[in-house]
């Protein structure tokens, strides 16, 4: 099995590769790591004309934490995000996420933009993304744009970016003090992909009780979505077992799950409950033990 | 189209001009003849055909040839020198680490990997790090204790190498908000 025949440029800088994008449009597809892009090309799922390989850019590589956000650039791959000091001391959430990506050779490949802008349905990091409020720095013809994690993913396989724009960094605020964090997932078992995936947060105010609780669901709908059911019925309350299974019951609420030969759409929406229960529950310890997750 | 790369394979620099869609994994068994790799699911799930890229595990069925222009390959055969295994290699022969042994050369260099970070694995660490390769002989209870087997060898080999290794070479950063440079392209 091999990909169809493609023309193959390898651009030296961000705007070369965007003016080639440009000029090629949907003919066109972005190399990172190739781990979604060269299956889908092998099964002649996609068959560009052009394939602009990004993989090399020094400029997509650079991690930066300031006093109020962690930039990761768009080729850091799953293993840096794994094992960087710096991002398990900033964003333990998205290294917890990170480590349950595919295997351990996918994640020395993958990258964290190339995973965000294929936006498979079963993929890990769309819901962390929704949850952590992330950014996304965007390269186009005409300059920069930031897309917001809740714009992002459009439809199954889809994202707002455009044909002719590279993703370039991933910008994730600064989480505020009392704050838990868990990604909690049910993985398909050959491929690792998420038959369901919760990432959740949860921050309690002096009271005890959650000030702000966010919850993103992956591979239950074509869409990761933030949960707003779940998120408004634990907000306000105290985090024990009970609230969050009454919060975590309304996990699929408001949406038609997927059904595939994996998991049949009434499993998912059960396992979409029964995963957000345990990820809440995770977070709430987190937030109420000393160490930050 | 063709697109010349320079691929360091097993320590030997190879020129080879080659069709942008060759897979690694053919660019080493079909153009280069070196056929310990094997090609097993040719999805991408079942890491027979793992080989290093620049030092660290990767599904070479998932890698184009082009990708690894400029790169280092190792592969099983680049293992064992003057026909002697090498610890990895010892531990799976002295543990029955295979069976068919179709899925060998694959995991022994996730093996590597893992070994090469983390050099005292714990039997839950070695099933997590072999979680993408797959063994239809189900032999992973033998395959786990030939990881700890081998682990042994090196660790008594080079006390050093139990270190921990920087696992990733990052260009990061920590400053305040107002050193940032304004992000432009």
């Amino acid at each position: 099995m091999f990909p169809a025949n493609f023309n193959y440029v390898r651009p030296n800088n961000i705007r070369e590769a965007v003016q080639f994008l440009n000029e090629h449009k949907d003919d066109a597809k972005v190399l990172a790591g190739g781990q979604s892009l060269i299956p889908m090309m092998k099964l002649r799922l996609a068959a560009p004309e052009f394939l602009v390989d990004i993989g090399r850019l020094p400029e997509l590589k650079e991690i930066d934490l300031d006093d109020a956000v962690l930039t990761i650039g768009s080729l850091i791959r799953h293993a840096d995000i794994e094992t960087a000091d710096l991002i398990a001391r900033a964003c333990p959430l998205l290294a917890e996420t990170a480590a349950e990506i595919g295997d351990a050779q996918v994640r020395n490949r993958g990258t964290i933009g190339g995973s965000l802008a294929h936006a498979d349905p079963s993929a890990d990091l769309p819901a962390t993304m929704l949850v952590l409020d992330a950014r996304f720095s965007v390269a186009g013809p005409d300059g920069r744009r930031i897309i917001m994690a809740e714009d992002f993913f459009t439809d199954v396989m889809t994202t707002a970016l455009r044909p002719n724009e590279i993703l370039v960094s991933i910008e994730i605020p600064k989480m505020s003090r009392r704050t838990g964090c868990a990604y909690v997932k049910m993985h398909q078992q050959a491929s690792g992909f998420a038959i369901v995936g919760v990432a959740s947060l949860i921050t309690l105010g002096r009271n005890g009780r959650a000030e702000d609780v966010r919850v993103g669901i992956n591979g239950v709908s074509g869409v990761p979505y933030r949960a707003h059911a779940v998120e408004e019925s634990l907000r306000g309350k105290p985090v024990d077992e009970r609230n969050i299974a009454e919060a975590a019951a309304l996990a699929a609420q408001g949406v038609e799950p997927l059904s595939d030969i994996h998991a049949s759409s009434e499993y998912r929406r059960e396992m979409a409950t029964v995963y957000a229960r345990r990820s809440l529950q995770r977070a709430a310890q987190r937030a109420s033990a000393p160490q930050r997750h | 189209m063709k697109f010349p790369v320079e691929i360091t394979v097993n320590g030997v620099k190879r020129r080879s001009e080659v069709e942008p869609r060759l897979l690694l994994v053919h660019y080493l068994r079909d153009v280069l003849e070196i056929t310990g790799t094997h090609v097993g699911c040719e999805t991408g799930i079942c890491g027979a055909c793992t080989v290093h890229l620049d030092d660290e595990a990767v599904k070479s069925c998932m890698v184009l040839a082009v990708q690894a222009d400029g790169c280092s390959v190792t592969t099983v055969e680049g293992l064992a020198s003057d026909g002697t295994l090498d610890d990895v290699q010892q531990g799976f022969w002295e543990e029955h680490g295979l069976q068919c042994g179709y899925c060998t050369p694959g995991l022994l260099m996730s093996a590597h990997d893992l070994l090469r970070k983390s050099p005292n694995p714990s039997a839950e660490e070695i099933r997590r790090a072999i979680n993408g390769n797959l063994c239809r002989c189900t032999g992973y209870q033998t395959i786990v204790h030939s990881i700890q087997n081998a682990a042994q060898k090196m660790r008594a080999k080079k006390p050093a190498a139990a270190k921990q290794v920087q696992p990733a070479k990052l260009r990061t950063s920590k400053r305040k908000r107002e050193q940032r440079r304004p992000a432009t392209v």
